[in-house]
């Protein structure tokens, strides 16, 4: 059993013109597909290979033997959850009960916005901008790099890939206006709400 | 704490910070660095360390005269990034020269860099492998360097994160490479080894031995 790149949910053309197919055509065909190869390639042999993404990356993480496959299982993880984390004709305020929880914890839908495009920002080089759940409460979460959530016990709802790679072609170096973009034209809050229901898990 | 109420102690004591220019023209390191990317590279990304920069310092001596402690505090952390982002760029554009102008040639091999080289990593094609696969290995966004130890003043490769600077681990570099995904994405995709594989025909070998004599002082 091997890991298999998921599909992409949507065409490579889905979500332009905010993100175009060429960014969507390297972002996936070649950022994404080369985490799961290179995750085969380290895992072939290892007791890895037949655990679940999720298993893989909690029991490789924090652990100098195992950080090469971490940082491919968690990637690989991290790019199957940003792509169903947008929607073709997605955006606005949120939704549902992810919208309560919002307002819960943000003083308003506008404040949380800024709030989530202030972390889009302050994670200094590679990473990622998550809206997380634990306890019944929600929050921000940045991690740098390949680090996901999960291994600190949150459940993430939704997720936006801030490495350079995601935005480059189309925004060049304003991830200022990738961040907003992504809230106001492409964040799919059904999958939000859907994962406070069934906790995420590839 | 009195001392620094008195904003004249400050003003004007940051100065703003610009963009160098360069010492090519954007397409004088085709084939290896396209017109394109150099461009976006240095007026656009480095640019905005430089912006951002100057924008930080402002909101320090503000905070300063004001004697606001928790934004003092929390510029700090802003200024070092975008400080780090500018020194680095500025080395690496200074590292770099058209193939035309002697990019890619070595010293001399009597030279005391060359030697160096040699004596730690048994030859200069020795050490590019082991600067290319550290630097290839780097997580995320960072630079490699070769530097020289402010110390010892010995030759010394480090790799760091981000833009943390090898100032601040005892280490005078003399040459960088930008590994930050903007600095090959456009020429070389994902493929970080070609990037890395390519960069040596664009080194300026004639700044690094100036650099490396000057640290030896």
């Amino acid at each position: 059993m091997s890991f298999v790149l998921d599909p992409l949910p949507y065409a490579q053309d889905a979500l332009a013109p905010h993100i175009s197919a060429n960014t969507i055509s390297f972002h996936y065909g070649k950022h994404h597909a080369g985490y799961v190869n290179k995750l085969n390639e380290l895992t072939k042999g290892t007791p890895y290979e037949t655990q679940s993404l999720t298993d893989v990356v909690k029991n490789t993480y924090g652990n100098p033997a195992t950080v090469a496959i971490f940082n491919n299982a968690a990637q690989n993880w991290n790019h199957t959850f940003y792509w169903r984390s947008m929607k073709q004709q997605g955006g606005g305020p949120a939704t549902g009960q992810v919208k309560d929880l919002i307002l819960q914890s943000f003083d308003s839908l506008d404040s949380f916005s800024k709030a989530f495009t202030d972390a889009a920002l302050g994670q200094f080089g590679s990473g990622w901008t998550w809206l997380v759940e634990k306890d019944g409460k929600v929050s921000i979460v940045k991690t740098s790099n390949a680090d996901n959530p999960i291994t600190q016990g949150y459940n993430p709802l939704i997720t936006l890939d801030v490495w350079e790679h995601a935005y480059y072609l189309d925004f060049q170096n304003r991830r200022v206006d990738y961040a907003n973009l992504f809230l106001t034209n492409l964040v799919n809050w059904d999958f939000a709400n859907q994962n406070l229901v069934n906790k995420a898990h590839l | 704490m009195q001392f620094f109420k008195n904003s004249q102690f400050f003003f004007g004591t940051l100065k703003a910070h610009s963009l160098p220019a360069l010492k090519y023209g954007y397409s004088d390191l085709e084939p290896v660095l396209s017109a394109t990317l150099l461009e976006f590279h240095h007026s656009k990304h480095h640019q905005a360390y430089i912006n951002n920069l100057n924008a930080a310092q402002e909101q320090l001596e503000d905070a300063l005269a004001k004697n606001d402690v928790q934004r003092i505090a929390n510029v700090q952390g802003i200024i070092k990034f975008n400080l780090g982002g500018h020194l680095n760029h500025s080395l690496f554009w200074e590292n770099l020269t058209p193939i035309k102008n002697g990019g890619g040639q070595l010293p001399d091999a009597n030279s005391a860099l060359v030697q160096e080289i040699n004596k730690n990593w048994g030859s200069v094609d020795n050490f590019k492998t082991f600067f290319n696969t550290r630097t290839a290995a780097i997580q995320g966004s960072g630079w490699g360097f070769l530097g020289v130890d402010q110390q010892s003043k010995k030759l010394r490769y480090l790799e760091l994160p981000n833009q943390e600077i090898p100032q601040n681990y005892g280490l005078t570099p003399i040459l960088t490479i930008d590994v930050w995904e903007h600095a090959y994405w456009w020429d070389y995709k994902n493929v970080r080894p070609n990037f890395l594989a390519n960069i040596w025909k664009i080194v300026n070998w004639k700044d690094v031995e100036a650099r490396y004599n000057q640290a030896q002082k």
